[in-house]
Protein backbone atom coordinates (compact mmCIF):
# COMPACT_ATOMS: atom_id res chain seq x y z
CA UNK A 1 0.00 0.00 0.00
CA UNK A 2 1.10 3.11 -0.93
CA UNK A 3 0.50 6.83 1.40
CA UNK A 4 -1.51 7.73 -0.82
CA UNK A 5 -3.88 4.57 -0.72
CA UNK A 6 -3.56 4.83 3.50
CA UNK A 7 -4.39 8.12 3.20
CA UNK A 8 -7.52 7.31 1.05
CA UNK A 9 -8.26 4.74 3.58
CA UNK A 10 -8.97 7.05 6.48
CA UNK A 11 -10.61 9.55 4.56
CA UNK A 12 -13.12 6.83 3.58
CA UNK A 13 -13.58 6.19 7.05
CA UNK A 14 -14.21 9.88 8.30
CA UNK A 15 -16.75 9.98 5.34
CA UNK A 16 -18.54 7.29 7.01
CA UNK A 17 -18.02 8.57 10.89
CA UNK A 18 -18.47 11.99 9.32
CA UNK A 19 -20.76 12.00 6.46
CA UNK A 20 -21.89 16.08 7.36
CA UNK A 21 -17.99 17.31 6.52
CA UNK A 22 -17.37 18.20 3.88
CA UNK A 23 -13.75 15.98 2.56
CA UNK A 24 -13.30 17.79 -0.72
CA UNK A 25 -10.80 19.69 0.13
CA UNK A 26 -8.47 18.38 2.73
CA UNK A 27 -5.30 19.52 2.87
CA UNK A 28 -3.10 16.46 3.96
CA UNK A 29 -0.88 18.37 6.46
CA UNK A 30 -3.26 20.14 8.20
CA UNK A 31 -4.66 18.68 11.29
CA UNK A 32 -7.66 17.05 11.02
CA UNK A 33 -9.07 18.89 13.79
CA UNK A 34 -8.66 22.02 12.78
CA UNK A 35 -10.17 21.32 9.20
CA UNK A 36 -13.15 19.67 10.85
CA UNK A 37 -15.20 19.32 13.72
CA UNK A 38 -14.19 15.99 14.99
CA UNK A 39 -13.80 15.28 18.94
CA UNK A 40 -12.37 12.64 20.78
CA UNK A 41 -15.18 10.26 20.04
CA UNK A 42 -14.85 10.29 16.53
CA UNK A 43 -11.25 9.79 16.65
CA UNK A 44 -12.31 6.84 18.85
CA UNK A 45 -14.21 5.51 15.98
CA UNK A 46 -11.60 6.07 13.57
CA UNK A 47 -9.13 4.09 15.63
CA UNK A 48 -12.38 1.52 15.94
CA UNK A 49 -12.82 1.58 12.81
CA UNK A 50 -9.24 0.67 11.18
CA UNK A 51 -8.99 -2.11 13.56
CA UNK A 52 -12.92 -3.52 12.36
CA UNK A 53 -11.84 -2.84 8.66
CA UNK A 54 -8.26 -3.65 8.35
CA UNK A 55 -7.55 -5.43 11.98
CA UNK A 56 -5.15 -2.51 12.39
CA UNK A 57 -3.96 -1.86 16.04
CA UNK A 58 -3.52 2.05 17.47
CA UNK A 59 -2.92 2.04 21.18
CA UNK A 60 -4.36 4.92 22.85
CA UNK A 61 -0.64 6.49 23.59
CA UNK A 62 -0.42 6.63 19.78
CA UNK A 63 -4.06 8.61 18.97
CA UNK A 64 -1.67 11.68 18.54
CA UNK A 65 -0.37 10.47 15.18
CA UNK A 66 -3.68 10.70 13.94
CA UNK A 67 -3.85 14.28 13.50
CA UNK A 68 -3.47 14.61 10.05
CA UNK A 69 -3.86 12.81 6.96
CA UNK A 70 -0.17 13.14 6.49
CA UNK A 71 0.83 11.71 9.97
CA UNK A 72 -1.38 9.08 9.25
CA UNK A 73 0.06 7.92 6.59
CA UNK A 74 3.14 7.75 7.81
CA UNK A 75 2.12 5.65 11.23
CA UNK A 76 -0.21 3.53 9.32
CA UNK A 77 1.19 3.33 6.00
CA UNK A 78 3.90 0.24 7.60
CA UNK A 79 0.55 -1.11 9.53
CA UNK A 80 -1.05 -1.54 6.59
CA UNK A 81 1.48 -3.23 4.71
CA UNK A 82 2.53 -5.35 7.70
CA UNK A 83 -1.03 -6.31 8.07
CA UNK A 84 -1.23 -7.12 4.35
CA UNK A 85 2.15 -9.42 4.68
CA UNK A 86 0.28 -11.94 7.60
CA UNK A 87 -2.65 -12.47 5.06
CA UNK B 1 -30.51 -17.74 18.31
CA UNK B 2 -30.68 -16.48 21.71
CA UNK B 3 -29.05 -19.34 23.45
CA UNK B 4 -25.70 -17.99 24.23
CA UNK B 5 -25.22 -17.72 27.62
CA UNK B 6 -21.81 -16.07 28.14
CA UNK B 7 -21.42 -12.25 26.33
CA UNK B 8 -18.71 -9.87 26.02
CA UNK B 9 -21.37 -6.96 27.49
CA UNK B 10 -24.88 -7.54 28.77
CA UNK B 11 -26.53 -4.17 29.22
CA UNK B 12 -29.66 -4.48 31.07
CA UNK B 13 -32.81 -2.42 29.85
CA UNK B 14 -33.63 -1.47 26.37
CA UNK B 15 -34.33 1.83 27.03
CA UNK B 16 -32.48 4.49 24.66
CA UNK B 17 -29.72 4.69 26.52
CA UNK B 18 -29.21 0.92 26.90
CA UNK B 19 -30.19 0.44 22.98
CA UNK B 20 -27.47 3.37 21.86
CA UNK B 21 -24.69 1.58 23.88
CA UNK B 22 -25.97 -1.81 22.25
CA UNK B 23 -25.49 -0.33 18.86
CA UNK B 24 -21.97 1.04 19.68
CA UNK B 25 -20.32 -2.21 21.16
CA UNK B 26 -22.00 -4.80 18.49
CA UNK B 27 -21.17 -2.27 15.37
CA UNK B 28 -17.69 -2.67 16.90
CA UNK B 29 -17.88 -6.56 17.16
CA UNK B 30 -19.02 -7.04 21.00
CA UNK B 31 -21.35 -9.97 21.73
CA UNK B 32 -23.77 -8.09 23.12
CA UNK B 33 -27.51 -9.06 24.45
CA UNK B 34 -29.88 -6.28 25.80
CA UNK B 35 -31.74 -7.86 28.71
CA UNK B 36 -35.47 -6.32 29.02
CA UNK B 37 -38.54 -7.02 31.19
CA UNK B 38 -41.04 -5.83 29.65
CA UNK B 39 -42.56 -6.74 25.95
CA UNK B 40 -41.81 -3.23 24.67
CA UNK B 41 -39.00 -1.10 23.98
CA UNK B 42 -37.94 2.43 25.28
CA UNK B 43 -38.32 2.27 29.12
CA UNK B 44 -39.09 5.53 30.30
CA UNK B 45 -39.95 6.76 26.63
CA UNK B 46 -42.22 3.96 25.71
CA UNK B 47 -45.63 3.73 24.25
CA UNK B 48 -48.37 1.39 24.36
CA UNK B 49 -51.88 0.59 22.70
CA UNK B 50 -55.53 0.98 24.33
CA UNK B 51 -58.04 0.14 22.01
CA UNK B 52 -56.59 0.53 18.96
CA UNK B 53 -54.66 3.64 20.10
CA UNK B 54 -50.91 4.18 20.78
CA UNK B 55 -50.12 5.97 23.07
CA UNK B 56 -46.72 7.88 23.47
CA UNK B 57 -45.41 7.64 27.28
CA UNK B 58 -42.85 9.93 28.39
CA UNK B 59 -41.79 12.10 25.10
CA UNK B 60 -43.60 15.45 25.35
CA UNK B 61 -40.89 16.89 22.62
CA UNK B 62 -36.96 15.58 21.91
CA UNK B 63 -35.02 18.35 23.45
CA UNK B 64 -31.40 19.36 22.01
CA UNK B 65 -32.92 20.11 18.79
CA UNK B 66 -30.69 21.87 16.28
CA UNK B 67 -30.77 22.17 12.54
CA UNK B 68 -28.84 20.55 10.32
CA UNK B 69 -25.37 21.64 9.88
CA UNK B 70 -24.93 22.97 13.32
CA UNK B 71 -21.93 20.35 14.60
CA UNK B 72 -20.56 19.40 17.56
CA UNK B 73 -23.90 19.78 20.23
CA UNK B 74 -25.32 16.14 21.39
CA UNK B 75 -27.71 15.66 18.49
CA UNK B 76 -25.29 15.87 16.03
CA UNK B 77 -22.79 13.13 18.02
CA UNK B 78 -25.58 11.07 18.45
CA UNK B 79 -26.50 10.45 14.89
CA UNK B 80 -22.56 10.71 14.07
CA UNK B 81 -21.86 8.03 16.49
CA UNK B 82 -24.95 5.41 15.91
CA UNK B 83 -24.22 6.15 11.99
CA UNK B 84 -28.06 7.87 11.80
CA UNK B 85 -28.81 9.89 9.12
CA UNK B 86 -30.88 12.42 10.77
CA UNK B 87 -33.71 12.05 8.15
CA UNK B 88 -34.57 8.75 9.80
CA UNK B 89 -35.39 10.40 13.15
CA UNK B 90 -38.08 12.48 11.04
CA UNK B 91 -37.53 15.63 13.67
CA UNK B 92 -39.95 18.16 13.29
CA UNK B 93 -39.88 21.10 15.47
CA UNK B 94 -41.87 23.00 17.38
CA UNK B 95 -44.42 25.85 16.84
CA UNK B 96 -43.83 27.93 19.62
CA UNK B 97 -44.02 26.86 23.58
CA UNK B 98 -45.10 29.14 26.72
CA UNK B 99 -43.75 29.66 30.07
CA UNK B 100 -46.94 31.11 31.66
CA UNK B 101 -47.21 32.19 35.50
CA UNK B 102 -49.83 33.68 37.11
CA UNK B 103 -53.68 32.90 38.04
CA UNK B 104 -54.52 32.59 34.28
CA UNK B 105 -50.50 32.81 33.23
CA UNK B 106 -50.81 36.92 32.80
CA UNK B 107 -47.02 36.80 32.63
CA UNK B 108 -45.99 34.79 29.57
CA UNK B 109 -42.76 34.26 27.89
CA UNK B 110 -42.88 32.64 24.37
CA UNK B 111 -40.14 30.52 23.29
CA UNK B 112 -38.72 29.08 19.63
CA UNK B 113 -36.00 27.01 18.68
CA UNK B 114 -34.55 30.60 17.43
CA UNK B 115 -32.65 31.41 20.89
CA UNK B 116 -32.40 35.22 19.87
CA UNK B 117 -36.43 34.98 20.00
CA UNK B 118 -36.06 33.80 23.77
CA UNK B 119 -33.91 36.75 23.85
CA UNK B 120 -35.98 39.46 23.06
CA UNK B 121 -38.66 37.63 24.90
CA UNK B 122 -36.89 38.36 27.87
CA UNK B 123 -35.83 41.67 27.05
CA UNK B 124 -39.81 42.99 26.29
CA UNK B 125 -41.00 41.18 29.45
CA UNK B 126 -38.58 42.02 31.88
CA UNK B 127 -36.28 44.81 30.23
CA UNK B 128 -34.10 45.57 33.01
CA UNK B 129 -32.91 41.83 33.48
CA UNK B 130 -31.82 41.75 29.41
CA UNK B 131 -28.28 42.30 30.08
CA UNK B 132 -28.01 39.48 33.52
CA UNK B 133 -29.93 37.34 31.47
CA UNK B 134 -26.66 37.79 28.63
CA UNK B 135 -24.61 37.46 31.76
CA UNK B 136 -26.64 34.09 32.51
CA UNK B 137 -26.06 32.77 29.04
CA UNK B 138 -22.38 32.82 29.26
CA UNK B 139 -21.79 31.66 32.45
CA UNK B 140 -24.35 28.56 31.05
CA UNK B 141 -22.23 27.83 27.78
CA UNK B 142 -18.85 28.33 29.77
CA UNK B 143 -20.19 25.26 32.44
CA UNK B 144 -18.89 22.08 31.66
CA UNK B 145 -21.28 18.88 31.82
CA UNK B 146 -20.55 16.80 35.09
CA UNK B 147 -18.32 19.56 36.71
CA UNK B 148 -19.72 19.96 40.75
CA UNK B 149 -21.32 22.98 40.45
CA UNK B 150 -23.35 25.00 43.91
CA UNK B 151 -27.43 24.95 43.28
CA UNK B 152 -28.94 27.22 40.87
CA UNK B 153 -31.31 29.46 42.50
CA UNK B 154 -28.72 31.37 44.19
CA UNK B 155 -26.47 31.54 40.71
CA UNK B 156 -29.87 32.88 38.95
CA UNK B 157 -30.82 35.52 41.72
CA UNK B 158 -26.66 36.63 40.89
CA UNK B 159 -28.02 37.61 37.65
CA UNK B 160 -31.12 37.89 37.48
CA UNK B 161 -32.81 40.49 40.21
CA UNK B 162 -36.34 39.76 39.67
CA UNK B 163 -36.99 36.74 41.12
CA UNK B 164 -40.24 36.20 38.80
CA UNK B 165 -37.82 35.54 35.83
CA UNK B 166 -35.84 33.32 38.23
CA UNK B 167 -38.68 31.43 38.81
CA UNK B 168 -40.10 30.95 35.66
CA UNK B 169 -36.60 29.73 34.15
CA UNK B 170 -36.65 26.96 36.54
CA UNK B 171 -39.95 25.91 35.89
CA UNK B 172 -39.66 24.25 32.25
CA UNK B 173 -35.70 23.52 33.58
CA UNK B 174 -37.08 21.74 36.95
CA UNK B 175 -40.27 19.75 34.73
CA UNK B 176 -37.55 18.53 32.32
CA UNK B 177 -35.16 17.37 34.43
CA UNK B 178 -35.37 17.87 38.40
CA UNK B 179 -34.54 14.72 39.70
CA UNK B 180 -34.79 16.53 43.60
CA UNK B 181 -36.78 19.59 45.00
CA UNK B 182 -36.99 23.06 44.30
CA UNK B 183 -33.69 23.21 42.91
CA UNK B 184 -30.85 21.59 40.74
CA UNK B 185 -27.30 21.67 40.56
CA UNK B 186 -25.88 24.42 38.10
CA UNK B 187 -24.72 22.11 35.83
CA UNK B 188 -27.53 20.33 35.31
CA UNK B 189 -29.15 23.46 34.93
CA UNK B 190 -27.14 24.72 32.28
CA UNK B 191 -27.44 21.52 30.09
CA UNK B 192 -31.09 21.66 30.32
CA UNK B 193 -30.77 25.40 29.55
CA UNK B 194 -29.01 24.32 26.47
CA UNK B 195 -30.77 21.48 25.79
CA UNK B 196 -34.20 23.67 25.86
CA UNK B 197 -33.85 26.92 24.95
CA UNK B 198 -30.23 27.24 23.08
CA UNK B 199 -31.17 24.20 21.07
CA UNK B 200 -34.61 23.37 20.89
CA UNK B 201 -37.55 21.47 20.41
CA UNK B 202 -38.75 18.89 18.42
CA UNK B 203 -40.37 15.71 17.93
CA UNK B 204 -40.35 13.19 15.06
CA UNK B 205 -44.27 12.96 13.31
CA UNK B 206 -44.80 9.79 14.27
CA UNK B 207 -43.55 9.99 17.82
CA UNK B 208 -41.44 8.05 20.01
CA UNK B 209 -42.11 4.70 17.72
CA UNK B 210 -39.87 6.11 15.38
CA UNK B 211 -36.43 6.84 17.36
CA UNK B 212 -37.22 3.28 18.65
CA UNK B 213 -37.36 1.45 15.38
CA UNK B 214 -34.76 3.49 13.94
CA UNK B 215 -32.85 2.19 17.39
CA UNK B 216 -33.77 -1.30 17.09
CA UNK B 217 -32.77 -2.03 13.48
CA UNK B 218 -29.46 -0.62 13.67
CA UNK B 219 -28.73 -2.91 16.87
CA UNK B 220 -30.41 -5.72 14.67
CA UNK B 221 -27.96 -5.00 11.91
CA UNK B 222 -25.43 -4.78 13.48
CA UNK B 223 -25.56 -8.22 15.30
CA UNK B 224 -26.70 -7.44 18.41
CA UNK B 225 -29.02 -9.79 20.88
CA UNK B 226 -32.12 -8.41 22.74
CA UNK B 227 -34.31 -10.84 25.15
CA UNK B 228 -37.65 -9.20 25.97
CA UNK B 229 -39.95 -9.93 28.65
CA UNK B 230 -36.37 -11.32 30.36
CA UNK B 231 -35.24 -9.22 33.24
CA UNK B 232 -32.65 -9.32 35.80
CA UNK B 233 -33.21 -9.88 38.87
CA UNK B 234 -29.72 -10.24 40.72
CA UNK B 235 -26.20 -9.51 40.11
CA UNK B 236 -23.71 -12.02 41.56
CA UNK B 237 -21.09 -10.48 43.07
CA UNK B 238 -17.36 -11.92 43.11
CA UNK B 239 -14.33 -10.41 44.36
CA UNK B 240 -15.73 -6.99 43.62
CA UNK B 241 -16.92 -8.16 40.30
CA UNK B 242 -20.00 -8.59 38.59
CA UNK B 243 -19.87 -12.37 37.95
CA UNK B 244 -23.27 -13.47 36.82
CA UNK B 245 -26.88 -12.22 35.91
CA UNK B 246 -29.46 -14.06 37.03
CA UNK B 247 -32.52 -13.15 34.85
CA UNK B 248 -36.00 -13.50 35.97
CA UNK B 249 -36.42 -17.18 34.53
CA UNK B 250 -34.01 -18.49 36.67
CA UNK B 251 -31.24 -18.92 33.80
CA UNK B 252 -27.87 -17.09 34.32
CA UNK B 253 -25.16 -15.66 32.07
CA UNK B 254 -22.12 -14.50 32.21
CA UNK B 255 -20.53 -11.30 30.83
CA UNK B 256 -17.43 -9.70 30.60
CA UNK B 257 -19.00 -6.53 31.03
CA UNK B 258 -22.03 -5.03 32.70
CA UNK B 259 -23.76 -2.09 31.89
CA UNK B 260 -26.95 -0.86 33.51
CA UNK B 261 -29.11 1.36 32.30
CA UNK B 262 -32.27 0.75 35.24
CA UNK B 263 -31.35 3.72 37.79
CA UNK B 264 -28.58 4.10 40.37
CA UNK B 265 -30.35 2.58 43.32
CA UNK B 266 -32.59 0.13 41.30
CA UNK B 267 -28.86 -1.38 39.99
CA UNK B 268 -27.87 -1.13 43.55
CA UNK B 269 -30.64 -3.63 44.86
CA UNK B 270 -29.93 -5.88 42.39
CA UNK B 271 -26.63 -6.84 43.40
CA UNK B 272 -26.45 -10.05 45.95
CA UNK B 273 -23.58 -9.15 48.27
CA UNK B 274 -22.67 -9.75 51.87
CA UNK B 275 -21.71 -5.67 51.57
CA UNK B 276 -24.01 -4.57 48.46
CA UNK B 277 -22.21 -1.42 46.89
CA UNK B 278 -23.34 2.21 47.30
CA UNK B 279 -23.70 3.68 43.65
CA UNK B 280 -25.20 7.22 44.08
CA UNK B 281 -27.89 8.40 46.51
CA UNK B 282 -31.19 7.06 47.58
CA UNK B 283 -34.16 6.85 45.65
CA UNK B 284 -35.44 10.31 44.17
CA UNK B 285 -39.01 11.70 45.38
CA UNK B 286 -40.48 13.52 42.11
CA UNK B 287 -42.79 12.04 40.38
CA UNK B 288 -46.15 12.80 38.11
CA UNK B 289 -49.37 12.32 36.76
CA UNK B 290 -50.06 12.73 33.02
CA UNK B 291 -53.39 13.18 31.67
CA UNK B 292 -54.28 12.49 28.02
CA UNK B 293 -57.48 13.29 25.97
CA UNK B 294 -57.46 12.07 22.00
CA UNK B 295 -60.10 14.59 19.86
CA UNK B 296 -61.56 14.18 16.67
CA UNK B 297 -60.05 17.36 15.88
CA UNK B 298 -56.96 19.77 16.07
CA UNK B 299 -56.68 21.81 19.68
CA UNK B 300 -56.59 24.48 17.47
CA UNK B 301 -59.57 23.79 15.71
CA UNK B 302 -61.15 23.51 18.99
CA UNK B 303 -59.59 27.05 19.78
CA UNK B 304 -56.97 26.24 21.38
CA UNK B 305 -54.19 27.82 19.37
CA UNK B 306 -51.42 26.19 18.62
CA UNK B 307 -48.73 26.20 21.35
CA UNK B 308 -46.28 23.54 21.57
CA UNK B 309 -45.54 23.31 25.18
CA UNK B 310 -46.90 25.38 27.95
CA UNK B 311 -45.07 24.86 31.68
CA UNK B 312 -47.43 26.83 33.82
CA UNK B 313 -47.88 28.06 37.46
CA UNK B 314 -50.75 30.04 39.05
CA UNK B 315 -48.47 32.11 41.40
CA UNK B 316 -45.17 34.40 41.74
CA UNK B 317 -43.63 31.13 43.41
CA UNK B 318 -42.93 27.89 41.76
CA UNK B 319 -42.67 24.98 44.20
CA UNK B 320 -41.01 21.76 43.00
CA UNK B 321 -42.14 19.55 45.08
CA UNK B 322 -43.57 15.82 46.48
CA UNK B 323 -46.68 17.12 47.15
CA UNK B 324 -48.46 16.50 50.34
CA UNK B 325 -51.53 15.35 48.52
CA UNK B 326 -51.50 13.14 45.46
CA UNK B 327 -51.53 16.17 43.09
CA UNK B 328 -50.24 19.22 42.80
CA UNK B 329 -52.36 20.42 40.25
CA UNK B 330 -50.83 24.35 40.62
CA UNK B 331 -48.29 24.28 37.96
CA UNK B 332 -47.94 21.68 35.57
CA UNK B 333 -46.71 21.06 31.60
CA UNK B 334 -49.40 21.25 29.09
CA UNK B 335 -47.91 19.25 25.52
CA UNK B 336 -49.87 19.70 22.34
CA UNK B 337 -47.82 16.62 19.86
CA UNK B 338 -50.23 18.36 17.21
CA UNK B 339 -48.24 21.49 17.18
CA UNK B 340 -45.24 20.66 15.52
CA UNK B 341 -44.11 21.73 12.15
CA UNK B 342 -44.11 18.77 10.34
CA UNK B 343 -44.17 19.88 6.94
CA UNK B 344 -44.99 17.92 3.63
CA UNK B 345 -48.73 19.02 4.78
CA UNK B 346 -48.82 16.42 7.31
CA UNK B 347 -51.00 16.62 10.31
CA UNK B 348 -52.01 14.16 13.58
CA UNK B 349 -54.83 12.32 12.78
CA UNK B 350 -56.35 13.44 16.23
CA UNK B 351 -55.97 15.82 18.59
CA UNK B 352 -53.76 15.35 21.95
CA UNK B 353 -53.95 17.03 24.76
CA UNK B 354 -51.14 16.18 27.87
CA UNK B 355 -51.42 17.44 31.10
CA UNK B 356 -48.36 16.96 33.39
CA UNK B 357 -48.32 17.52 37.22
CA UNK B 358 -45.99 16.80 40.40
CA UNK B 359 -47.38 13.97 42.29
CA UNK B 360 -46.95 12.15 45.43
CA UNK B 361 -45.87 8.35 45.05
CA UNK B 362 -46.94 7.24 48.56
CA UNK B 363 -50.54 8.90 48.07
CA UNK B 364 -51.12 6.52 44.91
CA UNK B 365 -49.46 3.16 46.20
CA UNK B 366 -51.34 0.90 48.07
CA UNK B 367 -54.94 1.61 47.58
CA UNK B 368 -57.20 -1.26 46.38
CA UNK B 369 -57.74 -0.79 42.98
CA UNK B 370 -61.48 0.35 43.15
CA UNK B 371 -60.04 3.58 45.10
CA UNK B 372 -57.36 4.06 42.80
CA UNK B 373 -59.30 4.07 39.83
CA UNK B 374 -61.97 6.44 41.50
CA UNK B 375 -58.40 8.58 42.77
CA UNK B 376 -57.45 8.73 38.62
CA UNK B 377 -60.63 10.06 37.81
CA UNK B 378 -61.10 12.85 40.14
CA UNK B 379 -57.80 13.76 39.42
CA UNK B 380 -58.06 13.60 35.53
CA UNK B 381 -60.94 16.47 36.53
CA UNK B 382 -58.58 18.09 38.52
CA UNK B 383 -55.53 18.26 36.29
CA UNK B 384 -57.21 19.16 32.96
CA UNK B 385 -59.63 21.45 34.48
CA UNK B 386 -56.32 23.42 35.98
CA UNK B 387 -54.00 23.22 32.95
CA UNK B 388 -57.18 25.04 31.30
CA UNK B 389 -56.48 28.04 33.12
CA UNK B 390 -53.43 28.56 30.98
CA UNK B 391 -55.53 28.17 27.03
CA UNK B 392 -58.32 30.03 25.54
CA UNK B 393 -61.32 29.15 27.25
CA UNK B 394 -63.16 26.26 25.49
CA UNK B 395 -66.72 24.86 26.61
CA UNK B 396 -66.62 22.14 29.24
CA UNK B 397 -69.37 20.74 26.35
CA UNK B 398 -67.53 21.34 23.25
CA UNK B 399 -64.73 19.69 24.83
CA UNK B 400 -66.83 16.62 26.10
CA UNK B 401 -68.35 16.41 22.20
CA UNK B 402 -64.74 16.83 20.49
CA UNK B 403 -63.49 13.60 22.96
CA UNK B 404 -62.97 10.20 21.88
CA UNK B 405 -60.72 8.77 24.51
CA UNK B 406 -58.93 9.41 27.74
CA UNK B 407 -56.16 7.63 29.56
CA UNK B 408 -53.78 8.88 32.71
CA UNK B 409 -50.94 7.55 34.07
CA UNK B 410 -49.57 7.67 37.70
CA UNK B 411 -46.57 6.95 40.03
CA UNK B 412 -47.64 3.79 40.21
CA UNK B 413 -47.76 3.15 36.29
CA UNK B 414 -44.52 4.54 35.92
CA UNK B 415 -43.05 2.32 38.38
CA UNK B 416 -44.63 -0.58 37.11
CA UNK B 417 -43.55 -0.28 33.90
CA UNK B 418 -40.43 1.38 34.29
CA UNK B 419 -39.40 -0.05 37.70
CA UNK B 420 -38.03 3.10 38.40
CA UNK B 421 -38.54 3.15 42.84
CA UNK B 422 -41.47 5.86 44.04
CA UNK B 423 -42.48 6.46 40.16
CA UNK B 424 -39.59 9.09 39.53
CA UNK B 425 -38.46 10.12 36.00
CA UNK B 426 -35.62 11.68 36.84
CA UNK B 427 -34.28 9.12 38.55
CA UNK B 428 -32.17 9.67 41.90
CA UNK B 429 -30.72 13.11 42.92
CA UNK B 430 -27.48 11.79 43.09
CA UNK B 431 -26.34 11.27 39.38
CA UNK B 432 -22.94 9.43 38.83
CA UNK B 433 -21.31 10.61 36.26
CA UNK B 434 -18.08 8.21 35.80
CA UNK B 435 -20.84 5.34 35.60
CA UNK B 436 -18.83 3.56 37.98
CA UNK B 437 -20.35 1.46 40.62
CA UNK B 438 -18.09 -0.18 43.15
CA UNK B 439 -18.16 -3.46 41.32
CA UNK B 440 -15.25 -3.28 38.71
CA UNK B 441 -16.96 -4.47 35.24
CA UNK B 442 -20.45 -2.75 36.49
CA UNK B 443 -21.59 0.62 34.88
CA UNK B 444 -24.53 2.68 34.79
CA UNK B 445 -25.78 4.52 31.97
CA UNK B 446 -28.87 6.26 31.51
CA UNK B 447 -30.81 8.94 33.58
CA UNK B 448 -29.16 8.35 36.84
CA UNK B 449 -25.95 8.74 35.20
CA UNK B 450 -26.56 12.36 34.58
CA UNK B 451 -27.61 13.11 31.04
CA UNK B 452 -31.23 13.60 30.05
CA UNK B 453 -33.79 13.40 27.99
CA UNK B 454 -34.42 11.34 24.56
CA UNK B 455 -30.89 13.15 22.85
CA UNK B 456 -28.99 12.94 26.03
CA UNK B 457 -30.07 9.37 27.21
CA UNK B 458 -29.13 7.86 24.23
CA UNK B 459 -25.18 9.83 24.72
CA UNK B 460 -25.27 8.38 27.96
CA UNK B 461 -25.08 4.69 26.32
CA UNK B 462 -22.61 6.24 23.95
CA UNK B 463 -20.68 7.37 26.14
CA UNK B 464 -20.66 4.85 28.61
CA UNK B 465 -19.96 2.45 26.02
CA UNK B 466 -17.02 4.19 24.70
CA UNK B 467 -15.25 4.86 28.04
CA UNK B 468 -16.00 1.43 29.91
CA UNK B 469 -15.98 -1.11 27.02
CA UNK B 470 -14.21 0.36 23.69
CA UNK B 471 -10.88 2.04 25.20
CA UNK B 472 -10.42 -0.30 27.21
CA UNK B 473 -7.63 -2.41 25.19
CA UNK B 474 -8.81 -5.79 24.54
CA UNK B 475 -7.66 -8.91 21.76
CA UNK B 476 -10.82 -7.91 19.56
CA UNK B 477 -13.19 -9.65 17.50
Amino acid sequence: MTKDECKQAVVAIIADIAPDEDLSNLKSDVRLRDQLQLDSMDFLDIVMELRKRHGIEVPEADYGQLASLDSCAEYLTPKFNAQAAKS
Amino acid sequence: MNTRSDYDVAIIGAGLSGLAAGIRLAHFGRRVCIFERHNAPGGLNSFYSLAGRKYDVGLHAVTNFVRPGTKGTPLAKVLRQLRIDRDEFDLCEQKRSRIAFGPAGETALHFTNDFAFFESEIARVFPAQAAGFRALTDLVRTTPFGAPTPLSRPILRQHLSEPLLVEMLLCPILFYGGAQAHDLEFSQFAMLFDAIFREGLSRPFAGIRTILHVLLDKYRQAGGERRMKCGVKQIVEQAGRAAALVLDDGTEITATQVISSIGAPETAALVAAAAPPEIGGGPGRISFVETMSIFDRQPAALGWGEDTIVFFNDSPQFAYDRPAGPVDVRSGVICFPNNFEFGGGRQLAEGIFRATCLANYDAWTGQPEAAYRASKQQWFEQVQTSARRFLPPVADSALAAATVSTDMFTPRTIERFTGHRNGTIYGSPAKVHSGATGLANLYLCGTDQGLLGIVGSMLSGIMMANQHVLRKTDPGP
